[in-house]
């Protein structure tokens, strides 16, 4: 596949690889915010091959698993109405809710289905007139275009049985309450989050650009990469980020040229300040941060479905006690530290998002352990 | 976030008031929305998310980079690149 | 497919062209249900055990061979929706998927049992497609249905079809293959290309086309079983292990149906208490699957297979295994894709394409297609 092989080559793996050991001197500690790339990462191997001065921690880039907790539940009271047929992309069937996921919905009959596309869903709206098509619309800023768009399309086809559960998150804040929470600890950063710099997501950038991330490199003084997600390109954002760091100079660079711009889509964006709105939201296992999310514009109330069946807004949420899943997004703790791992918490009974899913970092821990890694 | 996959475009044409493509995968074509690149054309390689395209690939800066990837010395003796 | 059923030469008073559709009483016993026997599924399935129609049908003990041949048996269940798909349909895979259930044994297929759970509502004639269906798959396989069962059930409580097949089969003398009988130096098999069955699937519920259509690949595998025992004969373990006696010929068969090639070698390595060892570069996999799997974010080493199996055989005879797989019709793009190693025993893992490494996990549950 073009775009794709070049990208998993073994040789100019090896060769990057060789470059990156040249290049490092010193320990360094660079998060990814992606699970595509943590994806990537543990499929390739990647992170075994790295010099073992380089430590990748994997920070809150996945939807599984950072979708507030109070958004799945909603999700699964509104499954459970006879009168609706919940559309989700499959990511969030297994995610564990107060009570129960998805799955176990579609188990009592509720009908859930899995779709590709928002347009997707659309279509089922339009197929089915006598039923509320509710829409799961989660993601970060690369999927917020998809989802827009579903919105806008339903207003111009007149698609009034057609509804958005919105929870959407966004990356920069996300970086920003990491570093602060990080920094307020102790003044510098704290004992047991140490991150030198960041890998950005090369498909949020490719929708958002990545202007955003200057004021970060300037308040924080740590590198930003933009990286891509195929080996080649992993290495390329890391090598980029090292040199960086060993030079000790901290700015936002690209390591994603071909798909990635300064100013990013802009018809994209476009649409996104079109129908959404910055928003607090709520990030599982790490709380509410300030305007790291987007909300339905009021124009577009009609397609809330929270406010269509405002009976799920007064949802108890109650996360199970056990679950350390936000210090391990946050690479505060590893999966390994945490009393349930391995015991009541495995990927066949996930207590938290991060064993789900299978970039999580806790599956990724629980695969790898049983090598005596 | 986002499973976003190479994709050339093979077809393009409107639906429901939207610019739409026919994708080629390398194998499995499918149909995706290309609203949010105007410019677009036939024969272009596009990254689709989620049955959308979200850029057109540029393969002069792709072939630049690999060139510079895989040149045998090392550039990180000589600082940032 | 070729032969339809003849649904308008009926004798009987109530012929089974008014109902164009299954009723509830088409499973209740009497005559309603003995016109569907008689006009449908004797025709189709036409042998002399069948045509005892006692309630179990009688075998002649000269059918079991030599005295040191062992009875194989074995039963599925086949659920599949869509009931017909690019490749194939319900009634095929409940025929080869038992029919290869007694090959992974080394078993020859002889006699099957159907069992019909049909939905009220489901079209006559589409039952009638899946039984010709059936009917030419015995005939492909050298199977005979010897008895069966029907039932109906009420609208809403069925896919419009559920099949259920039992399988009889008798294994040679001399040839034991089973799951625990993997051993460290030990190569590792697959007969063709991964993913094409679920994949054709998948491209039905989601609108996938390929420039080469991807088809199930749901075929009888006793034939190619019987050319790789008789390529085999003569491999021998070259020292006890644990304490057990030297096997000869091949050692393990699984056909890779549900949750793919990763989940046989994990039953596999589970079974045999071994570990497991592949190059992800040495499985075939077309183009089109690869495709496909890489736009629904999925792994094709989870994607379920029809007509495909995994074997583990001795390294001693490997090549010429591999040799009468490649030369058989349903062996074509037959690979060595790993060992069986010793090291972490229950664990299989898979050299990357980029040379890394990775464990194969058992997977999870239903596989979903992701965006993330």
């Amino acid at each position: 596949m073009k775009y794709i092989d070049e990208y998993r080559d073994a040789d100019l793996t090896r060769k990057l690889l060789a470059d990156l050991q040249k290049t490092t001197t010193r320990d360094w500690t660079l998060m990814e915010v992606c699970g595509g790339q943590t994806h990537s990462i543990i499929k390739s191997g990647l992170d075994q091959m790295l010099p073992p001065q380089i430590e990748l921690v994997h920070g809150p880039g996945c939807p599984v698993c950072v979708t507030p907790l109070e958004q799945v539940d909603k999700a699964i009271a509104l499954a459970s109405l006879p009168e609706v047929i919940f559309s989700s992309y499959g990511d969030m069937l297994r995610v564990p809710g107060s009570k129960q996921d998805l799955f176990a919905v579609k188990a009592q009959g509720g009908d859930v289905r899995i779709v590709y596309s928002p347009l997707d869903a659309l279509k089922i709206a339009k197929d089915n007139p006598s039923k509320t098509v509710i829409f799961f619309a989660i993601g970060f800023e690369t999927t917020a275009p998809a989802n827009a768009m579903a919105v806008l399309q339903a207003k111009a086809q007149g698609l009034g049985n057609f509804a958005v559960l919105v929870s959407h998150v966004t990356v920069p804040a996300a970086i920003s309450a990491l570093m602060d929470s990080s920094r307020a600890e102790s003044g510098t950063t704290s004992p047991d989050m140490k991150v030198d710099g960041f890998l950005a997501a090369g498909h949020v950038c490719t929708v958002m650009g990545f202007w955003e991330y200057e004021p970060l490199v300037e308040k924080y003084k740590i590198p930003i990469v933009v990286t891509g997600f195929e080996p080649v390109d992993l290495l390329n954002g890391i090598l980029k980020c090292v040199r960086q760091l060993e030079a000790g100079t901290y700015k936002v660079e690209n390591a994603y040229e071909r798909s990635v711009s300064r100013e990013g889509n802009l018809p994209a964006q476009a649409v996104i300040k079109q129908v959404f709105e910055m928003t607090d939201r709520a990030w599982r296992g790490i709380g509410v941060i300030p305007m790291s999310g987007y909300k339905l514009r009021p124009e577009f109330a009609d397609f809330d479905a929270e406010l269509r069946f405002p009976e799920v807004q007064a949802i108890q949420t109650k996360e199970n006690p056990l679950c350390i899943s936000g210090l391990v997004l946050q690479g505060r703790k590893k999966p390994s530290e945490c009393a349930a791992f391995g015991k009541e918490c495995t990927p066949q009974t996930p207590l938290g998002a991060t064993m789900v899913s299978s970039e999580g970092a806790c599956a990724a821990y629980y695969r790898y352990g049983r090598l005596g890694k | 976030m986002c499973l976003g996959i190479p994709a050339k475009v093979v077809e393009l044409y409107e639906a429901n008031g939207m610019k739409m493509a026919k994708v080629d995968f390398g194998g499995a074509l499918k149909e995706a929305c290309m609203e949010y690149l105007p410019e677009v054309k036939v024969g272009d390689y596009t990254i689709v998310h989620v049955g959308f395209g979200l850029s057109i690939l540029d393969e002069k800066e792709a072939m630049e980079t690999m060139d510079l990837l895989r040149q045998i010395d090392s550039l990180g003796e000589e600082g940032t690149a | 497919m070729t032969d339809k059923p003849n649904l308008l030469g009926w004798t009987c008073p109530r012929p089974l062209q008014n109902y164009p559709t299954i009723v509830m009483g088409h499973g209740a016993g009497g005559k309603m249900m003995a016109d569907l026997i008689e006009h449908l599924f004797a025709p189709a399935f036409d042998n002399e055990w069948l045509g005892q129609m006692g309630d179990a049908t009688k075998f002649d003990p000269s059918l079991w061979g030599t005295r040191d041949s062992s009875l194989a048996f074995t039963t599925d269940s086949f659920v599949v929706s869509p009931l017909f798909f690019p490749g194939g349909n319900i009634g095929e895979l409940a025929v080869f998927g038992t029919v290869n259930d007694l090959a992974m044994r080394g078993a020859k297929p002889l006699y099957l049992s159907a069992g019909f759970i049909l939905e009220e509502g489901l079209p006559m004639e589409t039952l009638g497609n899946i039984v010709t269906a059936m009917a030419a798959a015995c005939r492909k396989a050298g199977v005979k249905v010897a008895t069966g069962d029907t039932k109906v059930v009420q609208r809403g409580h069925g896919d419009g079809i559920y099949i259920n097949t039992s399988g009889l089969g008798i294994i040679p003398a001399g040839v034991d293959i089973g799951p625990a009988n993997a051993r460290p130096g030990d190569v590792v098999l697959v007969s063709g290309t991964m993913g094409d069955h679920g994949i054709a699937i998948m491209s039905v519920r989601e609108g996938l086309t390929f420039e080469t259509e991807i088809r199930s690949d749901t075929v009888p595998l006793y034939g190619l079983v019987e050319a790789m025992i008789e390529a085999g004969k003569g491999g021998d373990t070259p020292s006890g292990f644990d304490g057990h006696a030297p096997l000869r010929g091949i050692h393990c068969l699984r056909d890779a149906t549900r949750g793919g090639l990763a989940a046989v070698l994990n039953e596999l390595v589970d079974s045999s208490k071994v570990g497991i060892e592949f190059d992800e570069r040495k499985v075939p996999i077309r183009p089109e699957v690869n495709a496909a799997c890489e736009m629904l974010g999925l792994d094709p080493f989870y994607i379920a297979n029809e007509g495909k199996l995994v074997a583990i055989v001795p390294q001693e005879t490997a090549e010429n295994v591999l040799a009468a797989m490649c030369g058989h019709e349903y062996g074509k793009n037959a690979a060595i894709i790993g060992r069986v190693v010793d090291e972490h025993p229950g664990l299989v893992t898979a050299k990357t394409s980029i040379g890394g490494m990775r464990v194969v996990d058992v997977p999870a549950g239903e596989l979903l297609p992701r965006i993330c």
